[in-house]
């Protein structure tokens, strides 16, 4: 065999990109990715049908309404009314109904309404002229203007005509600014946390795989451990872009079949396309944050389950996290802001959600510094943790201690 | 007669290769020590492997091979000590010319076979399109060209460990280091294997492998490193390991008696054969067959068989590392753990 193809020492990124490469398309071409893209769409699934149940659970059950206690003209006149002015009112009234309250001889309207079954939530009695309204004080206070206007209908008192008010709304105030733009970036921090959170798992997974598979001695051996670690996070974070893309495409395809744009939300303050760009980034070091954490427990755990023990502590604390940096988002410049911004793991939520509120950008540079350096740290604490306590040659040693200290 | 006379100490100096002394170190390393939880598996080794040579480090389980050369590879990092590599003291600078074969073997399932080798070699800097080449070569080479495009977990366990040695050598590196290689391998594989390494070493390439089977040790080893207890009580040519054991002298008389018998050692074994004839066992004197065969020849003693036997390396080993640890050789590793 010829000698002539140049070999050399590999540099740390170069032996990354070797391990990156052969887990990117090992995960690629798996089984496990199909799932892995169609994960998203279980919690779409549950959504959709826990909604629909819901909707039909409150159409069904929670549709309240007012019953009508007065003579059966008057009841007929009030139901008349109430449907003529529905369209006007909207839902400022609940339906009304009538209740059979002269033929069961009961007269007092509380005693009425008690004796209600369903979703009666109040009573009117009395005439158009003079009705009495009769339940609980939250619900009569808003109901009374709307139950006036009707009886005013009923009574023949109500006006002929009403005159179309011609809207003209502004594209928002400062106030609707600021409330739309810490929507967005809520949105933006929530679907970073799913994100992160669906992907820094599967490097754990993957690592494990490894170590069974017994090739990271082989790995340890050849190329520094920082290596095989940024070589497992790179290739993950390939997975990821891959699969941000295929749900992008699939969301959008969706948006524009049903015409949903990102319109919906208001406009971030850097604008949509640096907002975007700075949400990979920030995606990218929130993975890199946490998958460096999940790939030193990975490499420490030799049992899935104790995968499973190990990683518990850190993705609840990653909720934490997550909600201390949604916590933070409403306080903008300050001292609790500053602290999310600068903590390593809720740093990218903080900064995404400073990206949708302050147009400035170099913050965001200095952050994704910072933030660099916190994954470098990880890397190279865990590289070196493996190497300490992973890379022992197994439990014989205590054994032959313990046969040195017998007589012989 | 059955005779080996004259100064074969020095026979078998001339058999060693050539003045290993003199030749640059693959290998260097002194005081190793490496702690795992309070328990030291490996405590002040010293290790000089000469270019080209065929290094045995010899122990039983536990002993502190593996900790021992995962130190000198760069897998781990000594607590003391210091390692020098092909002149390199940091171990991974010059992984593109070191291949290891650790005990766990382990390739990824799911590649073919020639995938595999490449990429073990692309990890020690080869190229991968020429692994690929080379994988397919070697495959043809050593009869498996039907398992090219065979996945890792299609194949025997026997196949797979073929195959991983091959990814080993792959990128031609001039320091090979094997963790018990035998182990797991059937006769005729361990046979290959010897060979292997013998060609190997013919071919310049260092060869250092641990081992807790003597036999191997003794039939491919230059030099060997005995351990036992994170120790290394001995290294030094194999040879010179069983020079710690003097060498047995087997004599065969036809008189049982006479005043030749003052020129045998004191502490000679005799035993009497129904034949009449007697065999004397002792260790060969300090001063050399010489002056006992005049004795014997001048007392008309009536030598049947004269030979003298040098020591194994295996009485070496028990004379170097005593009784314990020669019994814990001999177990499995699955003996040793009940």
């Amino acid at each position: 065999m010829s000698t002539e193809h140049s070999q050399g020492r590999l540099s740390t990124l170069r032996a990354a990109m070797i391990v990156a490469r052969r887990d990117f398309s090992a995960i690629l071409f798996s089984r496990s990715f199909f799932f892995f893209l169609l994960g998203p769409l279980f919690p779409v699934i549950v959504g959709v049908a826990a909604g629909s149940v819901g909707h039909k659970v409150e159409s069904t059950t929670m549709r309240t309404a007012i019953g009508v206690a007065m003579s059966p003209s008057d009841t007929s006149a009030m139901i008349a009314a109430d449907r003529l002015l529905s369209p006007k009112t909207g839902s400022a009234t609940p339906e009304m109904v009538a209740v059979q309250a002269l033929q069961s001889g009961v007269t007092d309207p509380a005693a009425l309404l008690k004796e209600q079954r369903g979703n009666v939530a109040a009573i009117i009695s009395g005439t158009p002229n003079h009705p009495v309204l009769t339940g609980t004080p939250g619900q009569i206070n808003a109901w009374q203007a709307p139950i006036s206007l009707i009886a005013a209908q009923a009574a023949g008192k109500g006006p002929q005509t009403f005159p179309e008010v011609a809207l003209a709304p502004i594209a928002s105030s400062n106030a609707a600014d600021r409330q739309g733009r810490m929507h967005t970036a809520q949105s933006a921090q929530m679907l970073l946390f799913l994100l992160t959170m669906l992907l820094a798992g599967m490097v754990l997974s993957n690592l494990v795989e490894e170590k069974a598979n017994k090739i990271i001695e082989v790995l340890a051996a050849a190329i520094p451990m920082d290596a095989v670690f940024y070589g497992k996070l790179f290739a993950m974070l390939g997975i990821s872009f891959v699969g941000i893309s295929v749900w992008g495409t699939v969301y959008g395809g969706y948006a524009l079949a049903t015409g949903h744009t990102l319109g919906e939300f208001a406009a971030p303050a850097i604008g949509w396309p640096s907002y975007i760009g700075l949400g990979i980034v920030y995606f990218a070091m929130a993975y890199l944050l946490l998958g460096s954490v999940f790939l030193t427990i990975g490499s420490m755990a030799t049992t899935v389950r104790e995968v499973q023990t190990l990683s518990m502590p850190v993705s609840m604390s990653q909720l934490v996290v997550f909600f201390f940096a949604t916590f933070a988002t409403a306080m903008p410049g300050s001292t609790m802001s500053f602290i999310a911004e600068a903590i390593p793991f809720s740093s990218p939520f903080a900064m995404l959600s400073r990206g949708a509120q302050e147009a400035s950008l170099m913050p965001h540079l200095i952050a994704l510094g910072w933030q660099a350096a916190w994954v470098a740290l990880f890397v190279n604490m865990g590289a070196s943790l493996f190497r300490r306590r992973v890379m022992k040659s197994g439990p014989q040693g205590r054994k032959v201690k313990k046969a040195r200290l017998q007589p012989a | 007669m059955n005779m080996e006379t004259g100064n074969w100490q020095a026979a078998a100096s001339a058999s060693a290769p050539a003045e290993p002394e003199s030749r640059p170190l693959a290998i260097e390393a002194r005081g190793l020590v490496k702690s795992f939880d309070g328990f030291t598996a490996v405590d002040g080794v010293d290790l000089t492997v000469p270019e080209g040579a065929i290094y045995g480090v010899l122990g039983p389980n536990g002993a502190g091979k593996t900790t021992t050369l995962r130190m000198l590879l760069g897998i781990i990092d000594p607590d003391e000590g210091y390692r020098r590599i092909l002149g390199c003291e940091r171990p991974h600078d010059v992984a593109h010319r070191i291949g290891y074969l650790p005990e766990e073997r382990g390739l990824y399932p799911a590649m073919k076979t020639y995938e595999a080798i490449a990429y073990i070699g692309a990890l020690r800097g080869l190229p991968l399109a020429e692994g690929k080449r080379r994988g397919k070569l070697m495959l043809e080479e050593h009869g498996l060209g039907y398992a090219i495009d065979r996945q890792i977990r299609q194949l025997s366990k026997g196949m797979a460990q073929q195959v991983q040695l091959l990814a080993t050598l792959v990128h031609e590196p001039r320091l090979v280091v094997f963790d018990e290689p035998f182990s797991g391998l059937d006769a005729l594989n361990q046979g290959k294997l010897e060979k292997m390494i013998r060609g190997l070493a013919e071919r310049g390439t260092t060869v250092i492998f641990s081992t807790h089977v003597i036999a191997h040790a003794e039939r491919l080893c230059d030099s060997v490193a005995i351990i036992a207890g994170g120790k290394v009580p001995f290294a030094g040519p194999v040879d010179v390991a069983r020079d710690r054991i003097a060498a047995q002298v087997r004599l065969e008389t036809r008189v049982g008696d006479g005043l030749w018998r003052a020129a045998l050692p004191a502490d000679a074994r005799c035993e009497r054969k129904a034949n009449g004839s007697s065999f004397w066992y002792f260790p060969l004197p300090e001063t050399g067959i010489e002056p006992l065969l005049r004795a014997l020849i001048e007392g008309e003693a009536g030598i049947l068989s004269l030979s003298i036997e040098r020591a194994g390396l295996h009485d070496a080993f028990v004379a170097i590392a005593g009784e314990a640890a020669a019994r814990a050789l001999e177990l499995s590793p699955e003996e040793q753990g009940r």
